[in-house]
């Protein structure tokens, strides 16, 4: 492999990584299995590129996709909690309707960044080469938000949070009004969805429909990697072992890749990676029932 | 303190698996006062604390405590005046969340929960001393995991919780039935001593008549959703377990009665 393949791979990891940072926050903290995040990732590409496309500021653009993706969460939980469908459905429903949504706002299947300033364009030129440039960025990023994320989730509301995650008896017993927690994670989380499709489209230099097809596997993977490499009690570490996670099964993915031998193809990357994460949630079973023996 | 006048409580209404678990439950408990309540299984005895606690709404009738209504409230919105102690270990606390933040959960109920950090020095401090006094060594297990406890331990713990911060009840429902007796004890015998402290205006429903005349002040018999038996003071101090008993078959008795006129 590479030092570009390599830098392309990790660059890929972290852009991914806000999908894991997000996914931890509605599978692990909030019980809420949500695969909203398929058409959330697009929209959040969708809306920064005909945005960018359209002349506006690229921070601006990529705070309308965080925006964006945290209103589809927002639906997802309103389905959830005002209607009391079953979470798995209401994302499922949410997803789908982005999907349209998602062409309506690009007007077409694809829109392409071509020579168009981007969040990363200042950064270019300073003696860094663009293949690092990237990677470099986008690990500030990363680290700002799993300090804001591990300190958010250390403060009263942030507990109150998990509470509802863990137990939402105990927490209503405790005065934790859920469904306010359930909404501002529900958000939380697509709009950190909404952020990676932003700095995916960016990064890549286009914005696609069809873009978000296993988007929640590839959260999940980034989830169960990281959890399983770095066992902690303590949130931080957990969180770092997600970003961790998620740059690991892309530097995985590109091995696999680069060996002609193995005869995989890229086309097989959905297939491996599902085996790869039920491994992954098979494996502790397996321990488990060995120790219970 | 506690107002509950004509509460009714119907499972299921208009379906053929209808039934009316509290009818017309008429009750007012002075603050202070600390109530055992018994009765048959189905009686209604965990209806009544759970409608106090707000996981339905009356089908019929009022709740007021501190003379609010709080019959339509939510069970979050109620929990400033209320705190609750389940007869399921596992359920009063997460399993996932270590003792502190557990107590940190505790502590904040009733109050705003803004972006404060949950385990503040000054609350840290609270809950260590808290904890020192259960005399079960979990003041140096903090950052333990809620699950690696024993039932009795998260019981204990439950207790803690519900006095950190300031109630106008608090509800026991069968909070020892799921303890092997030595714990069981130990936890009866820190629900008196915290009761006391606090001076907190109690209800617990409990299945040992033991329990139900040891601790207290006033003991009322639930039969099929009606109040059977209201007793206090002086006359309760002259129950023995053996009354308690004789009163109860005798309630059961009535059904039998009923039933073999159903059958003759």
């Amino acid at each position: 492999m590479s030092a570009i393949a390599f830098f392309g791979a990790v660059e890929l990891g972290l852009v991914f990584a806000f999908v894991g940072l997000g996914v931890y926050l509605s599978f692990r903290i909030l019980d809420f299995p949500d695969l909203t995040v398929d058409g959330s990732f697009p929209l959040g590409a969708a809306v920064a590129a005909v945005a960018l496309v359209g002349g506006v500021d690229p921070w601006l653009a990529t705070a309308a996709a965080i925006a964006a993706g945290a209103c589809a969460g927002l639906v997802t939980a309103f389905l959830n909690v005002r209607f009391g469908i079953l979470h798995l459905l209401a994302s499922i429903l949410t997803m789908i309707a982005l999907f349209s949504i998602n062409l309506r706002i690009m007007g077409r299947p694809n829109v392409p960044l071509l020579n168009q300033a981007t969040i990363i364009t200042p950064f270019y030129d300073h003696g860094l080469a663009a293949y690092l440039v990237r990677p470099v960025f986008l690990a500030v990023l990363v680290a700002i938000v799993v300090l804001g994320l591990a300190w958010f989730l250390a403060t009263d509301f942030g507990l109150a949070m998990r509470a509802t995650g863990a137990n939402p008896r105990m927490a209503r017993a405790q005065g934790i009004s859920t469904p306010v927690y359930i909404y501002t994670g529900m958000a939380l989380s697509n709009g950190l969805v909404g952020l990676a499709g932003a700095l995916f489209a960016q990064t890549n230099g286009f914005a696609d429909v069809t873009a978000g097809v296993g988007t929640i596997v590839v959260g999940l993977a980034a989830v169960i990697v990281g959890e399983t490499l770095f066992r902690s009690r303590r949130l931080w570490v957990v969180l770092v072992g997600v970003v961790a996670g998620s740059i690991l099964y892309r530097i995985a993915i590109q091995l696999a890749l680069s060996f002609d031998a193995i005869g995989l193809e890229p086309s097989d990357l959905n297939l491996a990676t599902a085996v790869l994460v039920a491994l992954a949630l098979i494996l502790p079973r397996l321990r488990k029932s060995r120790a219970a023996a | 303190m506690i107002r509950v006048a004509g509460l009714t409580i119907t499972f299921a209404r208009g379906t053929p698996l209808e039934k009316t678990a509290l009818d017309g439950i008429d009750l007012s408990v002075e603050a202070g006062e600390f109530v055992s309540i018994i009765g048959s299984n189905g009686a209604g005895k965990s209806t009544l604390l759970s409608a106090l606690a707000g996981d339905f709404p009356p089908t019929s009738g009022r709740i007021f405590i501190d003379g609010v209504d709080v019959g339509r409230q939510p069970t979050a919105r109620r929990s400033a005046r209320v705190a609750r102690v389940f007869q399921d270990p596992l359920a009063g606390s997460c399993g996932t969340l270590t003792i502190e933040e557990n107590l940190a959960l505790a502590a904040a109920r009733g109050s705003r929960r803004g972006l404060g950090t949950a385990l503040k020095q000054g609350r840290r401090a609270v809950f260590m001393e808290r904890l020192k006094s259960l005399g079960l060594g979990l003041e140096g297990r903090m950052s333990d995991r809620m699950a690696l406890l024993s039932g009795g331990q998260r019981q204990a713990i439950a207790l803690v919780m519900a006095t950190l911060a300031p109630s106008s009840v608090l509800l026991l429902d069968e909070h020892t039935a799921a303890l092997d007796p030595g714990m069981a004890e130990f936890v009866t015998g820190l629900t008196r001593r915290i009761v006391e402290e606090h001076r907190l205006t109690t209800l617990m429903v409990t299945h040992s008549m033991r329990q139900a005349l040891d601790l207290g002040t006033r003991t009322v018999m639930l039969h099929e959703g009606r109040i059977v038996l209201d007793v206090g003071g002086a006359e309760r101090s002259r129950l023995t377990v053996e009354d308690l008993v004789a009163m109860f078959r005798r309630q059961r008795g009535k059904d039998l009665d009923d039933d073999e006129l159903l059958i003759g």
